[in-house]
C-alpha cells in the first residue's frame, strides 16, 4: 500500500453572509492535509469538523456539475478536481480560499451567478431547427461535422472562465468566454439555423467579441479544456464569412494588418490606427502621437521600413487570403 | 561554453515604435556574446489580429517566418511576447495536424519555401535564461540594481496558454505564479516586487477596440506597482511595453487616480546592470521619463 503523505496547510477562507454581515472577512484554519485530498475535501472537513455554517456549492463531486468552481489563491478551480497537494508546489503552505467573484457572493463561497446565466441565455445556447414531428429516419450528424464543435461542447458551466475574464470585470455588457463557447458550440452546429442571429449579437460592439483583450485568461483557467478563445476567434472568422462584418473600428483594426502586411511585410502601426479610427476618429490619439514622436516612437510614412522578399509576401497574401471585406 | 547564436524574428514594433527595444536587445546580446542572425525576410506575425480576419493568411506568413529561421538550422528568438504566441501556436498547429501542414506547404511552395517544424522558438526572456543562464549573469553583472524595487509585468502571451509555452521553457514557468521575470531581477542585483497584477493583461489588444477597458487595466497594472512600492516596472514585451509607458493618461483618467512609472524593457534592465550606457539601451526614447538615471 502506497504511504500517505500529509502536510500542513494554512487555509484562509472568505465568509461573508450578505444578510448579516456588512463586510466580508477571513477564517483561518491550519490542518493537516494528505496527498490524496482535494479542496473540496477540505471544504468538508472545514464544515464537518470546525464550523457548521460554512457554505458552499457541491454535488456531483467528479468535475461533472461544474458547481463547485471556487478561487484559490486567485486562481479558479472546481473544488473536486484539484488536489492540494499540486496548490501548495504553486502557491506554498498557505492557501485563500474565496468564491469566484468576491463582488457576487451571497453566503460564503456561494455566489450569485444571474449574470452568468443572463449571458448565455443572451447567445440562445440551443438549437434552433424547424424539425418535423415525425420524420422519417434520424438526422444523422457525420463525424467530420461533429468535429467541427471542437471542444466546445465540454462545457459544465462551471463559471471559471467568465469570472477571470478581465474584459467582463471592466465591461459588464461583455458576453464572455462561457457564452461565447456556447455561441460557437451551436452556430457550428450542421443542424442548427440560428448561426446569423448569434453572429450578429457576438459582432455588436461593447458586447461582442471585438472587446477580447486576449489576456488568454479562460484558455488557461478552464478545468475542461473548452478554450474559449479559440472558439472567439472562431467566431471573429465566421463573422466575416458570413458577411456581416460592420464597417468600424474593431474590423478595420483586423482588416488593416492584412493590407500593411501586403504593402509592406510589416504592420504601418501609425497607418493602421488611421486606417482603424478614420480620419476623424484618429484625432484623438494625436496627442499621445506627438509625444511619442518627440522620443523618435513614430516612423513617417516615407520611412517606412519594409521586409525584405516583399515580392514573396505579396504573392502570398494573393494566393493564401480566403476572406474579403 | 559553445557561442549562442540564434535567428532574430525582431516584430514591428522594433523597427518603430520602440527602437529601444531593439538597440538594447543588440547591446546585451553584445555583452553576452550571443550571435543573432536578423530574418530580415520576416512579416509581421499579424500580433494576434489578422487571425481573427483571416487565420489561414495568418498560418501560412507565420509559418513563412519559421522557414527561414529553419534555413538557418537555428532556433528563432522573439522580443515581443505577442510574436511569440502567434509563431509559436502556428508551430503547434502545423506539427500537431499533417493536414493543415501540407496545406500551408502548397502554398509555400509557390515561393520556394516549405515548413519542416525543425526550429524551436523561443522569446529572448527563456533564451536568456535557459541557454545562457541566470549564474552566469549573476558573475557578469558589474552594476547591481540593489537599490531598485523592481516591479515585473510578465505580459500575457508569454506565459499563457501554459500548455504551448512550456513546451519550449526548461522550466516550466507557472501563469499564476511565474518567476522568470523576478529571477532576472534578482540575478540583475534588483529587488522584485511581489503585487496583484504582475501576471494580468494590460489591454494592449483592445486599445482601440475597446479604449475604456484597455485604459483601465492598465491603469491597474501600474497603481498594482506603485502601492508596491515599485520604483520602476520591467516587462519583456514591447506591447506591454507601449502600453505602460504611453498610455497612462489615459489609464489616470480611467482609474480616478493620478499613475505613471518608468517602465524598462527586459533587455534594457539586464543592460544597465551588465553595464551598457542609457544612450545604448535608448533610454531617452521613452514618453515616461526614465528618472532614476
Ligand atoms: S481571452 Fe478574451 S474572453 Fe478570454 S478571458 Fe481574456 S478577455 Fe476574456
Ligand atoms: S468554458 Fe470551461 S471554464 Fe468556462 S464555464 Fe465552461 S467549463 Fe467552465
Ligand atoms: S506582434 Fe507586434 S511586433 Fe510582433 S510582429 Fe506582430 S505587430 Fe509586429
Ligand atoms: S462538485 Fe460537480 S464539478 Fe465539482
Amino acid at each position: 500500500m502506497d504511504t500517505i503523505k500529509t502536510q500542513q496547510v494554512t487555509f484562509k477562507v472568505f465568509r461573508f453572509n450578505e444578510e448579516t454581515d456588512y463586510l466580508p472577512y477571513y477564517n483561518t484554519y491550519v490542518l493537516d492535509v494528505t496527498h490524496e485530498e482535494v479542496v473540496l475535501d477540505i471544504l468538508n472537513r472545514i464544515k464537518w469538523d470546525h464550523d457548521g455554517s460554512l457554505s458552499y456549492r457541491r454535488s456531483c463531486r467528479h468535475g461533472i456539475c461544474g458547481v463547485c468552481a471556487i478561487k484559490a489563491n486567485g486562481k479558479g478551480i472546481l473544488a473536486c478536481k484539484t488536489r492540494l497537494f499540486d496548490l501548495v508546489e504553486t502557491f506554498g503552505n498557505e492557501i485563500t480560499i474565496e468564491p469566484l467573484s468576491t463582488k457576487r457572493a451571497i453566503k460564503d463561497l456561494i455566489i450569485d451567478k444571474k449574470d452568468f446565466w443572463d449571458k448565455h441565455a443572451q447567445v440562445k445556447p440551443y438549437l434552433v431547427s424547424d424539425i418535423e414531428e415525425h420524420p422519417e429516419q434520424e438526422h444523422l450528424v457525420s463525424p467530420h461535422d461533429a468535429e467541427k464543435l471542437l471542444e466546445a461542447d465540454y462545457c459544465i458551466q462551471c463559471g471559471a472562465c467568465h469570472y477571470s475574464c478581465p474584459a467582463l470585470a471592466v465591461n459588464e455588457e461583455y458576453i464572455g468566454p462561457a457564452a461565447f463557447a456556447a455561441a460557437y458550440r451551436f452556430s457550428a452546429d450542421v443542424r442548427d439555423d440560428a448561426s446569423i442571429e448569434r453572429l450578429h449579437i457576438v459582432n455588436e460592439e461593447a458586447q461582442g467579441v471585438w472587446d477580447c483583450v486576449k489576456c488568454m485568461e479562460c484558455a488557461q483557467v478552464c478545468p475542461k479544456e473548452v478554450n474559449p478563445i479559440e472558439k472567439i476567434t472562431k467566431l471573429h472568422n465566421m463573422v466575416f464569412e458570413a458577411g456581416i462584418a460592420k464597417d468600424n473600428v474593431a474590423t478595420r483594426h483586423a482588416v488593416g494588418f492584412a493590407h500593411s502586411i501586403a504593402k509592406h511585410g510589416l504592420l504601418d502601426e501609425g497607418e493602421l490606427v488611421r486606417y482603424s479610427e478614420g480620419n476623424i476618429g484618429v484625432l484623438k490619439h494625436v496627442p499621445v502621437a506627438m509625444k511619442m514622436f518627440a522620443k523618435g516612437k513614430i516612423v513617417l510614412p516615407w520611412n517606412m521600413p519594409k521586409a525584405d522578399k516583399l515580392d514573396e509576401i505579396k504573392k502570398l497574401i494573393k494566393s493564401s487570403s480566403t476572406v474579403k471585406f | 561554453m559553445e557561442k549562442l547564436k540564434y535567428a532574430l524574428f525582431t516584430g514591428c514594433t522594433a523597427k518603430e515604435s520602440t527602437p529601444e527595444q531593439m538597440m538594447s536587445t543588440l547591446a546585451v546580446a553584445n555583452k553576452l556574446g550571443i550571435e543573432l542572425v536578423e530574418l530580415t525576410e520576416a512579416s509581421c506575425c499579424g500580433a494576434s489580429h489578422l487571425q481573427d480576419y483571416d487565420d489561414f493568411l495568418s498560418l501560412v506568413l507565420n509559418a513563412r517566418n519559421i522557414a527561414y529561421a529553419e534555413k538557418h538550422g537555428l532556433t528563432m528568438v522573439t522580443i515581443c511576447n505577442t510574436c511569440q504566441l502567434n509563431t509559436a501556436m502556428t508551430k503547434h498547429r502545423l506539427d500537431h495536424n499533417a493536414e493543415l501542414k501540407t496545406k500551408v506547404n502548397e502554398k509555400l511552395a509557390e515561393v520556394g519555401l516549405e515548413y519542416k517544424g525543425t526550429s524551436q522558438i523561443t522569446h529572448f526572456l527563456y533564451a536568456i535564461i535557459d541557454d545562457f543562464g541566470l549564474d552566469k549573469i549573476k558573475e557578469m553583472v558589474v552594476k547591481p540594481l540593489s537599490q531598485f524595487n523592481i516591479a515585473p509585468f510578465y505580459g500575457c502571451h508569454n506565459i499563457r496558454p501554459s500548455e504551448l509555452q512550456n513546451e519550449t521553457h526548461k522550466n516550466p514557468e507557472n501563469p499564476y505564479m511565474p518567476t522568470s521575470l523576478d529571477d532576472l531581477i534578482i540575478a540583475c542585483g534588483g529587488v522584485n516586487v511581489n503585487y496583484e497584477e504582475k501576471n494580468k493583461c494590460c489591454g494592449f489588444h483592445a486599445e482601440l477596440q475597446a479604449p475604456r477597458t484597455a485604459a483601465v487595466l492598465t491603469g491597474n497594472a501600474v497603481a498594482g506597482a506603485m502601492d508596491a512600492n515599485a520604483d520602476w516596472m520591467v516587462t519583456p514585451c514591447p506591447l506591454c511595453h507601449l502600453k505602460l509607458d504611453t498610455q497612462t493618461h489615459h489609464a489616470s483618467v480611467a482609474i480616478g487616480r493620478e499613475v505613471s512609472l518608468p517602465v524598462l524593457h527586459m533587455q534594457q534592465m539586464v543592460g544597465l546592470a551588465l553595464g551598457c550606457t542609457p544612450d545604448e539601451l535608448g533610454l531617452k526614447h521613452h514618453v515616461t521619463k526614465v528618472n532614476f538615471i
